[in-house]
């Protein structure tokens, strides 16, 4: 009786450790986004994806340098960052993560989770940008990136629109 | 002198059957001549909305919609949605991100059908300079007009209604009128509004707003998907408010101000579902509702999302 038990809690153990170390377990925490959860594809200038229609036939350079090609963008984010500590040298049509893990553009949130911690959490639960859609069903979430700029992500100060008719403007 | 009391005898003519003939004649004069008489009766005798049943509700719905197709020569939807059991809508507003850019007043004027001129917006935008005593309403500006905005030294929070739960507007209207409906959102019936403007004194938010003259917008420009108390074209002489955008948010969209906001600070959920929007922000960030001391217990929630 004791052996049985014994056999069935190791066989149940051997279970618990298997489902936590699955790698598609590990993934899917990682990727607890919310349910009804829609992005739009990532904002990308036109014509320049995917990169490696240029870039699979050029050498990767992976010391730090101020580029020749790619001068429209200074970055202005993570001083003393550059361009590899978010893009990937090896396969440029996708970002990696810190921990080398690769993932699509589709998916950045995830890398800049990687330090806005508190902010990706926000913005899982909605609280963080911009929905629209329904409040009670499906709606359409936005990449981070659709709002800030990844080089420079600060947001750029825009035009108020006018101010309401003042009551002794009134005729 | 005796013969003109003798007169009088003959047409047999005493006060009573003056005034009944009197009376017989004007309401005859009344009488429904053609189909806009007709409606303008049944506009007369139309029932308080919450008397009403639902047959009498979509026949005051059918005239609405012929008058408002022969004014604006268009086919507007007047809408009846009821509220959703188990729903009390809520909103909230990220003061930490707001940056004043009145997008959301303008949106709301496009899906609300307010008038133009004179102007009505249901939203109001107030900026307050940062590091001075903490909300004080006297100081904010509401015409501040800089090149561009968030100005460096200035905060801004938008005031509409804030959804009482303890409404004074309510309390105050002599007719009934306005009222609170059961998903937390205070209506009016602009068709048994008298105009008589005390909802607007007894609102400590200057949420409403009055129709001073005819609402004054261009056919192209109206919104026709309404709902009958909310957005629906309006009177001169009624009252009117932020409904959430109720005809939106009945059929579970999002209010339009949400929806135009640029930086995403506007929140709207139902505040009886535990994993809303709008109860992740009350439980996880710092928030005050604007003049609590009052008691309206306002279901409009200010948060700060960052910057503790």
């Amino acid at each position: 009786m004791e052996k049985c038990n014994k056999r069935v809690f190791i066989s149940l153990a051997g279970l618990l450790l298997l489902i936590f170390f699955h790698p598609s377990f590990v993934e899917s925490a990682e990727r607890d986004i919310p349910k009804h959860f829609l992005v739009p594809p990532p904002p990308f200038s036109p014509g320049i994806f995917p990169c490696s229609q240029c870039h699979m036939y050029m050498p990767a350079n992976k010391t730090p340098r101020k580029l020749e090609m790619h001068q429209e963008i200074v970055l202005k984010h993570m001083p003393g960052g550059w361009c590899f500590d978010c893009h990937n040298p090896d396969n440029r049509d996708r970002l990696r993560l810190a921990n080398g893990k690769l993932i699509s553009f589709d998916e950045s949130y995830l890398l800049c989770g990687q330090c806005h911690g508190t902010i990706l959490r926000d913005w899982k639960a909605g609280l963080h940008g911009k929905r629209t859609g329904m409040w009670n069903g499906e709606k359409l979430y936005r990449l981070c990136v659709h709002c800030h700029w990844p080089h420079e992500p600060r947001f750029k100060p825009i035009k108020p629109l006018p101010p309401p008719v003042r009551p002794s403007e009134i005729k | 002198m005796k013969k003109i009391t003798g007169e009088k005898r003959e047409i047999n003519m005493n006060r009573r059957t003056f005034l009944t003939g009197a009376a017989a004649g004007l309401a005859g004069a009344m009488l429904p001549l053609n189909k806009a008489d007709a409606s303008f009766w049944e506009a007369f005798f139309q029932k308080h909305f919450l008397e009403m049943n639902d047959a009498e509700k979509k026949k005051v719905i059918e005239r609405l919609e012929k008058e408002y197709e022969q004014k604006y020569k268009k086919e507007i939807t007047v809408g009846l949605e009821n509220p959703m059991p188990g729903v009390l809508f809520g909103y909230g507003l990220d003061l930490s991100r707001c940056i004043g850019c009145r997008r959301c007043e303008y949106a709301c004027v496009d899906e609300n059908n307010q008038s133009k001129d004179p102007q009505i917006h249901w939203i109001t935008v107030l900026r307050f300079k940062k590091g001075e005593k903490w909300i004080d309403l006297e100081e904010s500006e509401k015409y501040y007009n800089p090149p561009l905005v968030p100005e460096p030294d200035y905060f801004y929070m938008p005031v509409q209604c804030q959804q009482c739960e303890n409404p004074p507007c309510v309390r105050s209207c002599p007719t009934q009128a306005t009222w609170k409906e059961p998903d937390g959102i205070v209506v009016v019936d602009y068709n048994w509004c008298i105009g008589c403007r005390y909802c607007m004194a007894a609102c400590p938010y200057g949420a409403r707003h009055f129709n001073w003259a005819e609402p004054n917008r261009k056919p192209e420009d109206i919104n026709p998907k309404t709902h009958y108390l909310g957005n629906r074209p309006r009177y001169k002489g009624v009252v009117e408010k932020c409904t959430f955008c109720i005809q939106r948010t009945r059929n579970g969209r999002y209010p339009a101000c949400v929806e135009a906001c640029p930086v995403g600070a506007r929140k709207f959920g139902n505040l009886l579902d535990p994993d809303s929007e709008i109860r992740y922000a009350i439980d996880h960030k710092r928030v005050f509702r604007l003049k609590e001391d009052l008691n309206t217990n306002p279901k409009f929630y200010y948060f700060f999302a960052y910057g503790v």
